[in-house]
């Protein structure tokens, strides 16, 4: 794994590591830096549908709840009003769809990224701590099929890292 | 160990939203520090000390209340909602200038609201709390408040949808949900940078445990910041709606000076105005007490006002429809609302909610004025009353005289009643304390993000790519 | 905001001036505003003024008006009350059914009668499993023709209030009967030789055939004893007048249903009296602008409700009736001579007046006002028989009382003979002079004089503090009894139930003093027993008695009568020209309408009852026209002090407009010290600066105005209309030409201008009607109502709080200019809208319709926002700031109905339309596989109306009465342009002015 002062060195360094073939990698910054996940070539789109779906549900549970109840379940004469008297259904529809639509978005995001996960081996790395303040890192990963502990570290003291380190499993 | 920085990124005549000279880690290490190195300071803990006793006065009222009944309270037929709902607007309006901030501005992408919109959201998730009691404490009987949630029950009835109550529970907890999360999420890459420079392990294990083992991966990244943004998303009609669903409170009914088509609108800009004149009270002394001019700059302050300004022009054009729709609607019930509130027993009341509402905060226009701490400070605490009035005008002066002349009454706040109004100030406060003290106010890692070596030099790995 | 913690803000200033010149200035038909509004004063400290009261809640010191109910418990362990079925041992009769035939849950009801001042009631009483609970008149009753006032309605309260005294009593010590009767054997044992020199009894006002017979006895038995009669409401003036006038004792009374014409001198005959209920019942339907209507004149010194609805008013000082009666007499030629300067304001009025009676000869009447003076009752007489009124409209008759006595003589001789020491033995019988005579008698001192003083009373009050025995009567609702009404109709009186706390009857102390003790029962029996011995089969004749409620052809034969030669100088004499005989201020004490003469003062029923045209709760004031309280400076609350021939007296005043100037007005029967925990206290004793040769009116009366204020509870704070068509009223004449003209004032959507489909209501659909032209406000129905459906007293300060709990309230206004306005009365339970705003806005549904279309009110589902009561147009909900109803007291459970749910604290409540009746309908119906009928289900307040104002019924069934008033053209629906299509609708009010005196 090795450590850059500023995104910029960090992007550089990926873009010379995908060119070495390196695939499976992953880059720790203290920042989001667009770049570092185009050129990892990230692209997940997951989220946003998940958002989408609880959003819909949220829309007809919500609708569905008041006019189940006050039609179906429970119907009595409230105020000579009729019993489906959608437009009074409309702002609980409303919240209920912001509601689950905001819940799947968080609870979603959290299951993606399989957080919470209080141990990882990147901790094992000393500096590591400093990517949540200064530093951006690099982190080529033993999975990876180009993957040989001196070649790997031999290329990455190629790309003027700051400091590199082997992460301890 | 990074190079020195470069000249400041924005060199205009405007203020700019970072005091240049700033790094990663000094950004980092300065808003760190209010929570991690300065420990406990003599002028929090005297802050502290007052809020909480006011909290405790808070727990005593309502305790109080439950043991004798809400005829401690100055409320009568016909006048049965007073101060109990008139802070709750009053509160849940505050709550929403954080809400806009962190979400609209962002949908807005205005940077300046980096700096502010951390506290900010805490400021609505605590006026929230603060709005939420009265609900509860204002029914006959609270520890049946849960009746108004919709849940399979032996009695076999269900809430009536068609009550705007109905509509503020569900809006209410939903906005608080939300915001909870929004806020939270935000917070998260700041608890890892605390749980990683925190120096004890009792910090550790605590911020350790809140940032759920963040280590700002870019996939994580690039998921947290969809997230993030679809909550912006979410949440900006959502504060729309809230406020416009306590207006329906008011709107659904028949009582002259509630039932009208204006009050949506009305009330959402009332909310905003009342909102940032909260954050600036509590921005201007925050800023200077820790130091954060740097990153709270006048710049801020400045959009700030103008952002007040311009909905408080909103309000004020509100007030003109009301009297106007009194008039053209030619009902006498409206009309003699309008008079009465005019001439009236409350119209002291109205004139000063007038002059806090429309005259004072027109002084906005000036910059020189908007960049005068003190001028701002004082007419943010100035619109904070009006607000305050405003509701009590709608509210009390509304329903004192509506129909029939022979139940016309009066109302006033008994000592119970201010003594809650005051204590959920308590409550305000002493969460806002607390959240000064253990958790960043200012977003790091947002505000890493101005910091100039943040922006990829595209040219310099352009080569080195092949 | 405001300083809550300062209690000694000043009442609003008025701007009096300002208030004359818009006066001036308004124009026509305007409706004024109150006082304060009147001058345009922003009443901003009127608010702070107000927050006083409004802070005692929160404090626990402060609220023991509140709680007094709570604290009650404690008396209770006396009480002894094992079970609730407390059946006398004796066979009563009900009304309908016999006693055994007892179904658990459904009530009997039995027939009985309620004395007042020694003249009966004919009463139906409800009883469930032994305990009555609720009073209605006896239809068969002359006297009541099946309504009640609201003393009788309040009477159920009365009998459980644990503030009774429930022991016999001696120097303190709980003593048992059989030590007082060996007691009073002995004192009269003393008495035998001097034959009774040194014995008096001292009783009210006694019809009671074996009440007088046992006197009888016992004053033969001692001839040189005495029976002095002191009844704080006897009409002395009336029995003093017809001596004057007839030169006989009679009794008069009147038949409203063929008066064309009415004159009221002074008279409150709708609002007071023993006949109210029944002159009420007449007049009433003489309102119905359909017939005939008649036309009421009222000549008054303050507002009553008579005058309220009176077609006209004039406002003049009590002490001027005569003079305008004998103006009246001359100029009808009934009075030998004129009286010289009759006023030009007066002539105008008189002549046409006099005109419209010669018109109506024989078919109008003329009302004394028993306070008056003799004098008028004197004119009054000479006008009737004069306008061959006599025999028609007007009967005379021999005088009920079983002997006629001239009241505070016959005290002053008992006070003399006291102040002589010629007093050994005195029994003083369900009277309490200590606190009701008049001041210069000075009772109390002269009562020490006596040897061996006994009382008989309901409380342990004022007198039995001085007397050396007090024994606790007997309710009426608890002893046996007979009792003639006031048209002489004999009822025999039947306890509902055994007494609570061992109480003695009058009956049974005066069997002991006749040296006989007895049940009352076997008395009263042994009597008609005894009377009826020609007759024969009594046992027949008696069950028959109890259960029609009377003895049938027992009202007193009209007897001819003729004016004495020369009855009118003692008139003149009293004149000698001047038109009044007051310089300066005069003070009428007046009976109080809530708690009478003060008997009634320990009843949280009456006194939180609003008064008719002060809306005043809680408190007796110096009622004042606003034009001499500009002349004064002074305002609402103000205290000032009264001071008439050296006795001073500090009473807070209240203006009411139509009061006639320099006149004030000051209810008796408050200030008691020894009413009970409710009443003590409460308000100003005007028997303190009252006097027995002034004892109504005193002339010479002095003001001066204190720094000092003290707040009243009153449930109206606005008294305009503020030009909104509430009350909807015209003149017969307007109304001829346009029977739908209240229809005409305002427009309401159609039914069909909606988006909504239409609630179908297949079976009843329940609606109500009250016709405000026969309205007087006189506040049965708001008693009723307490009593039928358990409605909590909350005491003064939640009152002034804005927090009182009637679910029928009575709003008052008035109109036009403040000397002599009209007074409008408008009763307003909840409408039950059929598109109900309160019930929309309810979070829980705890307040939704029936299938009938009631506006239902589901106090367990309540969770308390409140907000159905801030969207109600009409603000007829309650609720329950606090734990109003008393949940701990004894003998307050028993009062309560079964049928009726107790409600907590922290839910709303209101007007059901008596839900419970209908259902109790709906199920005898069903089993009887029927449809209700028409009159089956009649609410409490409709039921209470002597007025018969309140029509309740099926809509739906175009048979019923209620349909048939819905469809008269008066008939409108109040705020009916809210489009809320409320149930209950008003008949808009008709008044019958004289032609000639309009414009």
């Amino acid at each position: 794994m090795a450590e850059f002062g500023t995104p910029t060195a960090l992007v550089a360094a990926i873009h010379k590591a995908r060119a070495a073939g390196y695939r499976t990698m992953d880059a720790y910054s203290p920042i989001p830096v667009e770049e570092v996940a185009e050129a990892l070539h990230i692209h997940d789109r997951k989220l946003p549908l998940l958002v989408l779906i609880g959003g819909i549900v949220g829309c007809i549970g919500g609708f569905a709840l008041a006019t189940w109840t006050s039609v179906v379940d429970y119907p009595i004469n409230v105020g000579g009003r009729p019993l489906f008297s959608w437009p009074s259904f409309i702002p609980i529809t409303f919240e209920c769809t912001v509601l689950v639509a905001a819940l799947s978005a968080v609870l979603g995001l959290l299951a993606l990224n399989g957080l919470p996960m209080p141990y990882h081996p990147v901790f094992n790395v000393p500096q590591f701590a400093l990517a949540t303040r200064e530093k951006f890192f690099l982190c080529i990963e033993a999975t990876d099929p180009q993957f040989d502990l001196k070649e790997t570290r031999r290329f990455l003291e190629t790309l003027e890292a700051l400091s590199i380190a082997e992460v301890e499993d | 160990m990074s190079p020195p920085p470069t000249s400041p990124p924005d060199v205009t005549v405007r203020q700019p939203f970072i005091e240049p000279g700033h790094t990663f880690e000094s950004v980092t290490d300065k808003i760190g520090a209010i929570v991690l190195d300065q420990g406990v300071r003599r002028g929090w803990l005297i802050g502290f000390t007052i809020s909480f006793a006011l909290l405790m006065l808070l727990l005593f009222a309502l305790t109080n209340l439950v043991a004798q009944g809400i005829g401690i309270w100055g409320i009568n037929v016909p006048v049965a909602w007073g101060f109990d709902i008139v802070n709750f607007v009053w509160w849940i309006g505050i709550g929403h200038a954080g809400t806009l901030i962190s979400a609209i501005l962002l949908l807005l992408r205005q940077q300046w609201r980096t700096s502010i919109n951390r506290f900010a959201e805490a400021m609505t998730l605590f006026a929230v709390a603060c709005a939420g009691i009265y609900p509860i404490a204002h029914l006959g009987r609270p520890w049946l408040a849960y009746w108004l949630f919709p849940y399979p029950n032996t009695m076999g009835m269900w809430p009536n949808f068609r009550s705007p109550l109905v509509w503020d529970v569900f809006a209410v907890s939903t906005y608080a949900t939300v915001s909870f999360m929004f806020w939270f999420v935000g917070l998260i890459p700041d608890l890892a940078t605390l749980r990683d420079r925190s120096e004890s392990r009792v910090g550790r294990f605590i911020y350790g445990m809140l940032a759920m083992g963040w280590r700002g991966s870019a996939l994580h990244w690039h998921r947290y910041e969809t997230a993030y943004l679809l909550l912006a998303g979410l949440s900006t009609p959502l504060v729309v709606s809230v406020h416009t669903i306590v207006s329906f409170d008011f709107a659904v009914s028949v009582v002259p000076g509630w039932h009208a088509t204006i009050f949506p609108p009305y009330f959402v800009a009332g909310a905003i105005y009342a909102g940032f004149a909260m954050v600036l009270t509590l921005a201007i002394p925050l800023r200077r007490y820790y130091g954060l001019q740097d990153f709270i700059t006048l710049r801020h302050l400045d959009n700030m006002a103008r952002v007040m300004l311009a909905t408080g022009l909103v309000v004020a054009y509100g007030y003109m429809m009301e009297t106007f729709v009194a008039w053209y609607s030619a009902s006498n019930y409206e009309a003699f609302m309008v008079t009465n509130r005019f001439f009236g027993p409350y119209n002291k009341l109205y004139w000063a909610l007038i002059f806090c509402n429309v005259i004072a905060p027109q002084v906005l226009w000036f910059k020189k004025l908007r960049l005068h701490q003190g001028w701002l400070f004082l007419t943010s605490i100035i619109v904070s009353i009006g607000m305050w009035l405003e509701r009590y005008i709608i509210i009390v002066v509304s329903l004192h005289r509506d129909f029939l002349p022979s139940s016309w009454g009066m109302y006033a706040g008994t000592r119970w009643d201010w003594a809650t109004f005051v204590g959920t100030m308590g409550l305000f406060m002493s969460l806002l304390f607390l959240f000064i003290r253990f958790l960043p106010m200012i977003s790091i890692f947002e505000m890493r993000t101005m910091v100039p070596d943040a922006k990829v030099d595209e040219d310099a790995h352009a080569g080195g790519a092949h | 905001m405001s300083d809550p913690t300062n209690p000694t803000t000043p009442t609003p200033a008025l701007d009096l001036e300002q208030v004359r010149t818009e006066l001036a200035s308004a124009r026509g038909r305007h409706y004024w505003r109150s006082l304060d509004e009147l001058a345009n004063r922003p009443g901003f400290d009127a608010l702070m003024a107000r927050e006083f009261p409004r802070q005692a809640p929160g404090l626990l010191d402060a609220v023991d008006r509140r709680q007094f109910m709570q604290l009650m418990g404690a008396s209770l362990a006396l009480a002894g009350l094992s079970a609730c079925t407390r059946q006398p041992a004796e066979t009563i009769m009900p009304y309908v059914k016999a006693p055994e035939d007892i179904i658990p849950g459904r009530p009997l009801y039995f027939a009985t009668a309620m004395p007042i001042g020694g003249i009966g009631t004919g009463l139906l009483v409800e009883s469930h499993m032994g305990r009555p609970t609720k009073i209605e008149g006896n239809p068969d009753h002359p006297s009541s023709l099946g309504a009640t006032d609201a003393f009788a309605q309040a009477s159920v309260l009365g009998l459980y209030d644990p503030d009774r005294s429930q022991v016999i009593s001696s120097a303190g010590e709980i003593r048992p009967w059989s030590a007082f009767t060996a007691a009073l054997d002995q004192a009269l044992a003393a008495q035998t030789a001097s034959g009774g020199a040194g014995l008096r009894i001292l009783t009210d006002n006694i019809t009671s055939p074996t009440l007088a017979g046992q006197i009888a006895a016992l004053l033969t038995k001692y001839p040189n004893s005495h029976w002095h009669q002191w009844d704080p409401i006897a009409r002395d003036s009336a029995r003093l007048g017809a001596r004057m006038a007839l030169g006989v004792d009679a009794d008069v009374r009147y038949r409203f249903v063929d008066a064309d014409v009415v004159v009221a001198l002074d008279a409150d005959f709708l609002g007071s009296g023993p006949a109210q209920v029944r002159n009420l019942r007449d007049f009433s339907v003489r309102r119905k602008p359909g017939g005939s209507m008649n036309r009421l004149y009222a000549v008054e010194s303050s507002p009553t409700v008579t005058g309220a609805r009176a077609d006209h008013r004039m406002a003049v000082k009590a002490s001027a009736v005569e003079f305008f009666a004998w103006a009246l007499a001359g100029q009808l030629g009934v009075a030998p001579q004129k009286p010289k300067n009759v006023p030009p304001e007066y002539a105008k009025w008189i002549a046409a007046l006099a005109k419209d009676l010669m018109a109506h000869r024989g078919r109008s009447i003329v009302v004394p006002g028993d306070h008056q003076s003799p004098g008028v009752h004197a004119l009054a007489h000479a006008l009737n028989i004069a306008l061959g009124n006599v025999g028609k409209t007007v009967i005379c008759t021999e005088p009920v009382a079983a002997q006629p006595v001239y009241s505070m003589a016959s005290l002053k001789e008992l006070v003399a003979a006291m102040a002589a020491g010629q007093v050994d033995v005195l029994l003083m019988l369900g009277t309490n002079p200590v606190a009701t005579a008049p001041a210069d008698l000075d009772f109390a001192a002269r009562l020490e004089k006596v040897g061996f003083r006994a009382h008989l009373g309901l409380y342990d009050d004022e007198t039995a503090q001085l007397c050396h025995w007090h024994i606790p009567e007997a309710h009426y609702l608890e002893s046996w009894g007979d009792v003639r009404s006031e048209e002489g109709t004999i009822s025999i009186i039947q306890p509902l139930i055994a007494p609570l706390y061992d109480g003695k009857s009058v009956l049974e102390v005066m069997a002991a003093a006749n040296g006989r003790p007895q049940s009352g029962y076997d008395l009263v029996r042994a009597f008609w027993g005894d009377k009826r011995k020609a007759a024969g089969d009594f046992d027949r004749w008696w069950r028959t008695t109890l259960h029609d409620g009377l003895i049938p052809d027992t009202a007193l034969a009209p007897k001819a009568i003729g004016v004495r030669s020369n009855w009118i100088d003692t008139i003149i004499q009293n004149h000698d020209g001047k038109q009044d005989d007051t310089e300066g201020l005069e003070l009428v004490y007046r009976l109080d309408s809530g708690v009478l003469d003060g008997r009634f003062a320990n009843n949280g029923w009456l006194q939180e009852a609003p008064r008719p045209i002060t809306k005043l709760t809680w408190d007796n004031a110096a009622l004042i026209s606003p034009a001499t309280a500009r002349r004064l400076k002074l305002q609402n609350e103000d205290v000032v002090e009264l001071t008439h021939r050296g006795r001073k007296l500090e009473v807070p005043v209240w203006i009411v407009p139509g009061n006639a100037d320099d006149s004030i007005t000051l209810a008796l029967g408050y200030g008691r010290k020894r009413a009970g925990r409710v009443g003590d206290g409460v308000g100003v004793d005007a028997n303190l600066i009252r006097t027995s040769d002034a004892a109504w009116i005193a002339a010479g009366v002095t003001l001066a105005k204190t720094p000092r204020t003290y707040p009243l509870a009153t449930t109206q704070e606005h008294h305009s209309m503020e030009g909104r068509h509430l009350v909807r009223e015209a003149t017969l004449a307007e109304y001829t030409h346009e029977p739908a003209f209240a229809r005409e004032l305002v427009e309401e959507p159609a039914k069909d201008m909606t988006m909504y489909p239409p609630h179908p209501y297949e079976g009843a659909a329940w609606g109500m009607t009250i016709d405000l032209a026969s309205c007087v406000g006189c506040n049965a129905c708001v008693i009723a109502c307490n009593a039928e459906n358990n409605i909590p007293v909350v005491g003064k300060e939640q009152v002034a709080a804005g927090r009182e709990m009637q679910w029928i309230r009575i709003d008052r206004y008035f109109e036009g200019e403040e000397t002599n306005p009209t007074i409008v009365h408008q009763p307003v339970p909840c409408m039950q809208c059929e598109n109900a705003p309160c019930e929309v806005v309810c979070p829980v549904n705890a307040t939704v319709h029936s299938s009938e279309g009631l506006n239902d009110m589901v106090y367990n589902r309540c969770v308390g926002t409140k907000y159905c009561s801030n969207n109600c147009p009409y603000k007829v909900r309650r609720f329950n700031f606090f734990k109003y109803q008393d949940w701990t007291t004894e003998s307050l459970k028993l009062a309560r109905n079964p049928d009726v749910t107790v409600r907590s604290y922290g839910v709303m409540e209101k007007c059901t339309y008596c839900v419970q009746r209908i259902s109790q309908a709906r199920i005898v119906s069903r089993r009887e596989d029927r449809d209700v009928r028409d009159g089956e289900v009649v609410t409490a307040c409709a039921q209470a109306c002597p007025a018969g104002s309140i029509v309740f019924g099926d809509l739906n069934d175009p048979e019923s009465r209620v349909a048939k008033t819905k469809a008269d053209a008066r008939n409108y629906s109040l705020l009916g342009d809210l489009n809320t299509r409320p149930r209950t609708t008003y008949l808009a009010s008709v008044r019958n002015p004289n032609p000639e005196l309009e414009s």
